[in-house]
């Protein structure tokens, strides 16, 4: 059982570089791997190659490893704070609270006039996005200071990003045609439309999210036995919440912020890894989840360069059988 | 050792335990009975640090419960709930290394101490040969028998139980309570435990702590029994 894991790790690891090289060979343009080696070290090729595999698709590829393993994560500590198998990393409103900010931006805006304000077009929409997830986070934070029970937050978030969804469809109703349908492609995901310095926001807030999810490792273990059995083996729930919040709100929050609202990675792809490792253990499960969601997430992009189609119809049809069969799975054991 | 001073619990407007003081020895098993829902688990739950004491000191080892700190409560008291808990791909030896948890550092590493611990207590309840399998593949006994394993491998001199007999057949019950007395004297543990089973608090147990609300009655077996308070609560 235990010789397992290393295995798992080695052989996801490799998997990951070679979903990470057809990942860069792969696209609407066809260049030959040499060209596209060449125009990743700097050898001789055109310079419209170089612009292609640089700024296009190697972005693209960094995008996806990064947003792959951090919605894996945040979906992750979700589960086991709330001790729920369908918890993914925007049961708390993250995603709602993003597309409130997105629709402000691109169907409130217009509505009341100020489409071309200066303060709007420096915002963007990322900006508008992580403004909006953030302000929701904190909201359910400061409510959940005065609350013990965690299924109680768990249907405060819920609620919460059900109100905001219909605020967002009230002002989906009263806008335009082409307000609407760039809100709508929003909403599909995209790993494309981040700039050289998103990329470094992105993964500067990844970096930090992974990082405090690390140091919650013990925690998360501890709350597998529920919150009871945690605070009687010495964790304070307080400071735990705290920091898995904050964890969920850098990692969730930003990618959703430059890629939208990417679903079923979170959700599904913490299953996967239990699927794979046959762990319950926090100190497996987080970096497997981190590198099944990056795999996994390469090889949507890559799909979905081949079908021409948005990032998240393919996240869905590959989530959903997971998720069925989680399901079935948790129903034999209730 | 547990001492409670002039304790009084209760919640909202409703008083559960008024005015309680009595002494829990080490070394001795305890029943705590009473009838539905006149404050056995607000008790225990109070004792572990997990409710609140409306007036009173309760005193572990010595200290007042509100000077100890969550890591070192930790180290004073472990706490087995009434709830079942199956979560697949979870292993028995995993489930009682987390009683561990207060002597490890910040990512859980487990010392030689630490794995002698958990072996040890897996023994002591009889669940060695069980160490590898998931706790989503053994039955209700198995798992009481882990999860006090785990409250073992926490290594205090205190054990809290909320009814730990709930959800087994009659022969599991007398198994489970005939452990717990046991791990008390021969660990030399203070162990309470809440439970609806006058005959097998009344075979097994060294003392009987009976809610009559408001009053909390504390007497050896056999006092309690003589006492007729039991016959008067539960009117048999």
């Amino acid at each position: 059982m235990r010789s397992r894991t290393p295995l798992l790790f080695t052989l996801l690891s490799l998997l990951l570089v070679a979903l990470f090289v057809v990942d860069l060979a792969v696209g609407s343009v066809r260049i030959p791997l040499s060209e596209v080696w060449a125009a990743l070290t700097g050898g001789e090729t055109a310079a419209t190659t170089v612009k292609i595999v640089r700024s296009i698709r190697l972005m693209k590829a960094l995008v996806a490893i990064m947003a792959g393993a951090a919605l894996a994560v945040s979906g992750l500590q979700m589960q086991t704070l709330f001790r729920n198998p369908l918890a993914g990393p925007f049961v708390l409103g993250i995603s709602s609270g993003a597309s409130f900010g997105v629709a402000l931006l691109l169907l409130g805006a217009p509505l009341l006039g100020w489409s071309g304000s200066a303060l709007f077009s420096t915002l963007g929409v990322a900006g508008a996005a992580w403004i909006g997830a953030a302000a929701i986070l904190t909201l359910i934070a400061v409510v959940s200071r005065r609350i013990k029970d965690i299924m109680v937050i768990l249907i405060l978030g819920m609620m919460c990003s059900s109100g905001v969804d219909a605020v967002v469809q009230i002002l989906q109703y009263l806008s335009h045609e082409g307000a609407l349908k760039s809100f709508v492609i929003w909403t599909m995901g995209s790993l494309g439309d981040v700039t050289e310095l998103q990329l470094w926001l992105l993964s500067a807030a990844v970096v930090v999210g992974l990082a405090t999810a690390v140091a919650v490792i013990k925690p998360l273990n501890l709350l597998l036995l529920g919150e009871n059995y945690a605070r009687t083996m010495g964790l304070s729930i307080r400071r735990a919440r705290r920091m898995i919040f904050l964890s969920t709100t850098l990692l969730a929050g930003t990618v959703t912020a430059f890629c939208g609202p990417v679903g079923f990675i979170g959700l599904a792809v913490p299953h996967l890894a239990r699927m794979l490792f046959r762990s319950a253990d926090h100190r497996t499960l987080m970096p497997a989840s981190a590198l099944t969601g990056s795999c996994v997430l390469l090889l949507c992009d890559i799909l979905s360069k081949g079908l021409t189609l948005p990032i998240n119809t393919l996240t869905a049809l590959m989530g959903i059988p997971i998720v069925v069969w989680v399901v079935f799975r948790y129903k034999q054991l209730a | 050792m547990i001492q409670l001073d002039k304790l009084t619990l209760g919640y909202e407007d409703r008083t559960l335990i008024e005015g309680a003081t009595t002494t829990f020895s080490s070394g001795s098993l305890t029943a705590l009975i009473g009838r539905n829902g006149t404050g056995k688990s607000t008790l225990l739950r109070a004792l572990a640090g997990l409710g609140e004491v409306r007036r009173g000191t309760i005193r572990l080892c010595g200290d007042p419960l509100e000077e100890i700190r969550p890591e070192e409560l930790a180290r004073r008291i472990a706490f087995v709930a009434t709830e079942r808990i199956r979560i697949a791909n979870l292993r028995c030896r995993d489930v009682v290394a987390l009683g561990r948890a207060p002597y490890t550092n910040w990512i859980g590493r487990m010392q030689e101490q630490d794995r002698e611990a958990v072996e040890q207590a897996l023994v002591q309840v009889g669940m060695a040969d069980y160490a590898d399998r998931t706790l989503d593949r053994m039955s209700d006994g198995e798992c009481q028998r882990i999860l006090i394993a785990r409250a073992l491998a926490q290594a205090t001199p205190i054990i809290l139980l909320d009814e730990p007999t709930s959800f087994l057949d009659l022969p599991n019950r007398y198994e489970l309570v005939r452990l717990l007395r046991r791990l008390a004297h021969e660990e030399k543990k203070c162990i309470l435990f809440s439970t609806h089973e006058l005959e097998i608090a009344t075979a097994l147990c060294d003392t009987i702590a009976l809610v009559d609300t408001p009053h909390l009655h504390h007497l050896p077996t056999e006092e309690m029994q003589q006492s007729g308070l039991i016959e008067r609560l539960f009117r048999i």
